[in-house]
């Protein structure tokens, strides 16, 4: 039995010491958000923070974690820099099929949180852990930038800040509802990313 | 094929070749299939007969007009997409579509998965309910518009009546009516009950161009907050009451069977509940998957690994050239005849084997009962699902009931079934829900893969060095013919094999394209792969297209241009492509270089240029991609640029890094550390400009895979004189002397001093 910190609160969990956080999260807390993508710290879809570090849960055992933190997307928003990232993120529009997503976010916080202004060797150094299929990678540079900046990157698409998400129901055929937007569209576009 | 209303699409099916091989991808194949007999079904703007039981299952809604729109009491509107989401970004394309004409705002719409059906859902293009092909907005471009407009046009009727006006006194925005003279104003919920009483009009009038409100912004995509908060629900995020979770291993070589196991060992391990077997595969159930995967670690496995146990890619490419060679090629395209004079060039191309490699493994969840099979999955192809296990489990259609899932990426993978079959019949022997994840060792391991090709393309040059005949030989195994074999052309064709060669955007007088049929041995199954037919061929045409420039002693830019004079539309692409990127405009360093790409992939027209360093010791850094792109109508030109920059890249990651390869029989790739895909650090500036026109929308999720190898190619000669015929990349062809491999390629890259990729620079 072990006592986790998971986004603040405390998860009591019986499973095996050997057992991967991804699974003890996903499988046994029910929080679905961190993915799985190879199981061997290749690939990022499973990035977590541990005490605010970015860390692969696919092969950190559960039975090492102790005390320290745990934070998953599903809370990042929470923290200064995850909610900078994920504004961000909508501004840019990076996501495509949003698999890898979860991940890419975990690890540009952590960037964000110790590196305010991340350089373009700084993002290739804290980012080059996460792979995307979609190759959203033009996009997740300019997020990051425009997180840290604060000033427009590239296109932005026309929506506001977005208030909440919602949460599908297994077995439901619906989900993946619109995000609250203003009436009138209140950014202009630019015309491209160069 | 009356259902077939795409813009530039022929409007009849007896089009001829020519015309016909311009739609691109998966497209052609499927015209052919609808010709061949079975009037499929196709969706429509308005009600049909299967529509009240369609909406009555989806809440009885008092407003649905057709499949796509229904209108609550409240006056949510809730848009059901008749295509899957799998980051193509086409539900966003899909809502844009229908709003444009519903007049609702994109921020008033709720987005819902289609359940499986054929008569409500079935792409034109394709002939089924189907997402493939970079089809989904070029087939639904008028009638989700259209659709949209006979929900407004019956709202507008039935507030008119009720306020005893003329129905073109008033107008709508947002979704409310309102009678212009007399300031009322009516909601879409308020109307829904009696709009949804009314008959569907017949004649609908569409928005021109210059009124639209919505298409042509660059709009955020309806699933993009979802995702970046992490509540997106893919498949393998299903969580059902009950349900258990298992890990599989399929017999590592192709066609092998299972012989038998010891499971004392697996049995052992906490929480393991089951262990289940198939002809050849097995699972192991556990309370997690960790448990699963820890069970099926530790049980023996006995297999007969077959016919194929020897199997070899060398000996694949052995018996591919020999089919070349020995083989009666179908003729796919003729035109003119052979010159007689004229300098020959010729050339072997060879395209390696390629796995999908999503980001989300394969997964299904399954719970089989004695009257009822429910399914989970994220599927291209859902209709498909339903049919196969139905079939497994003896059960009618109507008692299997699927829901289909957001995808963590398609590429083609999700257009097979194999992975929900196999679940099915795991399922099957057990009473609880289950859920089979395959690990990512099983996902590339037992990939459908792209077919590998070998291809013979020769041409005449006249004096002046300009092609006056060519022709390409290509050989390979046929996706097609798998997957939908009555597609097949009469004469056993293939056409997604020869797209893009068949049929090039230069004039070139005389032409003569054949594909040779050489099918793998049984058990080693070929498969759709982003880009399909198209990856494959630009890569040959468009490196091939260089070496001539280059044997003519010409510029690639002009060696193009000059047989671009007949077709303005892609010379336009051309130079616009040049201008930016500054074709010859400085002198380039050492070892770098520019190559060019010119298609015309899935009706779309691009023209990529890619600047690329190579290292001394044959590494390769890519410094800059700038793609000129006419797709027609960009419906949001946010998602284009997404598409074009991902599409490139994975094209490039492809040509760079992806090869699979077989020993003994199986597949040696298992994971993304030997089957790599471009990172973060590797990333290229990638630019894109797109001439912007009223032509109806082409393709465009595959249209930068397809054209992103050969540019690639026609860089590094361009970089060290090295012409690369085959994929992926041999860096030790580009190795610059014995000295540089004893120096680091860090040290000695051109740009190793400036910041790492400007992608998000402004310029």
């Amino acid at each position: 039995m072990f006592v986790l910190q998971v986004n603040g609160e405390a998860r009591s969990v019986d499973v095996p010491a050997d057992m991967p956080l991804l699974w003890v999260l996903r499988d046994v807390v029910g929080l679905t958000g961190t993915k799985f993508g190879c199981g061997i710290a290749q690939c990022g879809a499973c990035t977590v923070h541990l005490d605010g570090q970015a860390v692969r849960s696919c092969v950190l055992p559960v039975g090492s974690i102790g005390s320290r933190a745990i934070t998953t997307i599903e809370a990042v928003g929470q923290t200064p820099s995850g909610q900078k990232i994920q504004a961000a993120w909508l501004d840019v529009d990076v996501v495509q099929c949003g698999y890898c997503q979860s991940g890419q976010i975990m690890s540009a916080t952590a960037l964000l949180a110790r590196t305010p202004n991340p350089s373009d060797g700084d993002i290739d150094a804290a980012m080059s852990g996460n792979i995307c299929r979609c190759a959203t990678y033009v996009r997740i540079r300019a997020a990051i930038k425009q997180a840290a900046t604060g000033k427009a990157e590239v296109l932005q698409v026309i929506a506001p800040p977005v208030a909440a998400s919602r949460v599908g129901t297994p077995g439901t055929a619906a989900s993946g509802a619109a995000a609250p937007r203003a009436a009138v569209p209140s950014a202009t576009a630019t015309a491209g990313a160069t | 094929m009356k259902a077939l209303r795409v813009g530039p699409l022929p409007q009849a099916v007896d089009v001829g070749r020519r015309r016909a091989l311009k739609l691109g991808g998966l497209t052609i194949a499927f015209l052919w299939t609808a010709t061949s007999g079975t009037a499929s079904a196709a969706i429509n703007a308005r009600r049909q007969p299967g529509d009240a039981a369609a909406a009555a299952a989806d809440g009885n809604p008092p407003f649905a007009p057709n499949a796509f729109i229904r209108i609550d009491v409240d006056g949510l509107v809730r848009l059901v997409m008749p295509n899957v989401e799998m980051g193509q970004g086409i539900y966003t394309g899909a809502c844009m579509m229908l709003a444009e004409e519903l007049n609702v705002g994109i921020d008033q719409i709720k987005v819902e998965h289609a359940p499986p059906n054929e008569e409500l859902y079935s792409m034109p293009l394709l002939g089924g309910q189907i997402t493939g092909g970079s089809t989904s907005t070029r087939g639904h471009w008028e009638v989700l518009r259209e659709a949209g407009a006979v929900a407004r046009t019956m709202m507008v009727t039935a507030a008119a009546q009720r306020w005893h006006v003329d129905p073109s006194t008033c107008s709508v925005a947002r979704g409310v009516v309102t009678h212009q003279a007399s300031g009322r104003t009516l909601g879409y919920g308020a109307l829904a009950k009696s709009a949804g009483a009314l008959p569907v009009p017949l004649k609908v009038a569409l928005k021109e161009s210059k009124n639209f409100t919505l298409i042509g912004k660059p709009l955020r995509r309806v699933d993009s907050a979802d995702k970046v908060y992490g509540t997106t629900q893919f498949g393998i995020d299903v969580r059902v009451p009950g349900m258990k979770i298992a890990t599989v291993k399929a017999c590592p070589t192709f066609g092998g069977r299972l012989v038998g196991i010891d499971d004392k060992r697996t049995r052992a391990v906490r929480g393991v509940i089951d262990v289940l077997m198939l002809d050849g595969a097995v699972a192991v159930v556990g309370d997690h998957f960790w448990a699963a995967k820890q069970g099926l670690d530790a049980l023996d496995i006995e297999w007969d690994l077959g016919d194929n146990a020897e199997l070899t890619t060398a000996k694949l490419r052995e018996a591919l050239a020999d089919a070349s060679q020995g083989s009666t090629p179908i003729v796919a395209r003729e035109a003119g005849k052979k010159p007689a004079d004229g300098k020959l060039v010729e050339a072997i191309y060879q395209s390696p084997m390629l796995a999908h490699a999503t980001m989300e493994p394969l997964n299904t969840t399954v719970w089989v009962t004695a009257d009822k099979c429910e399914i989970w999955v994220g599927t291209q192809v859902p209709t498909r699902c339903v049919a196969v296990a139905a079939k497994i489990t003896g059960l009618p259609e109507a008692k299997v009931e699927l829901h289909n899932q957001y995808l963590g990426g398609g590429f083609g993978r999700r257009l097979e079934t194999d992975s929900v079959e196999q679940a099915v019949h795991f399922a099957k022997q057990v009473k609880y829900p289950l859920k089979v994840i395959w690990t990512r060792e099983e996902d590339i391991r037992h990939d459908i893969v792209r077919p590998m090709y070998h291809d013979r393309i020769s041409a005449l040059l006249d004096a002046n060095g300009r092609p006056i005949w060519y022709g390409d030989r290509v050989t390979g195994g046929t996706v097609l013919g798998r997957w939908a074999p009555m597609a097949m052309e009469k004469n056993g064709l293939d056409t997604d094999a020869v797209e893009c060669v068949a049929e090039v955007p230069y004039d070139i007088p005389n032409l003569k394209v054949e594909w040779v049929r050489h099918d793998m041995p049984e058990g080693l199954l070929v498969g759709w792969w982003r880009g399909v037919g198209p990856t494959h061929n630009l890569f040959v045409v468009e490196s091939f297209m260089d070496e001539l420039a280059h044997t003519a002693g010409k510029d690639p830019l002009e060696y193009r241009r000059a047989l671009l004079q007949k077709n303005p539309r892609t010379l336009a692409l051309l130079d616009l492509a040049a201008e930016k990127i500054g074709w010859n405009a400085a002198p380039l360093p050492a070892r770098v270089g520019r190559g060019i790409a010119v298609g015309e992939p899935f009706g779309s027209r691009v023209c990529l240029i890619i600047e690329a360093e190579v290292a001394p010791q044959g590494e390769i850094r890519l410094r800059r991609a700038v793609v000129a792109l006419d797709c027609g109508v960009a419906i949001n030109p946010s998602s284009v640029e997404a598409q074009i920059q991902g599409a490139v890249l994975f094209g490039l990651s492809a040509a760079l890094y992806s090869g699979i390869t077989i020993k003994r029989g199986a597949i040696e790739q298992s994971n993304f550390h030997d089957y790599r895909s471009l990172r973060m650090n590797e990333i290229p500036r990638v630019e894109l400009h797109r001439i912007a026109n009223d032509e109806p929308p082409g393709g465009l999720g595959e249209v930068g895979t397809a054209i992103a190898a050969p540019a690639l190619g026609n860089a590094i000669f361009a970089a060290t004189g090295v012409r690369l015929r085959s994929l992926p990349v041999d860096r030790s062809l580009l190795v610059q002397n014995a000295a540089a491999l004893k120096t680091v390629v860090a040290g000695t890259l051109d740009g190793a001093g400036e910041p790492a990729n400007g992608a998000a620079r402004r310029v």
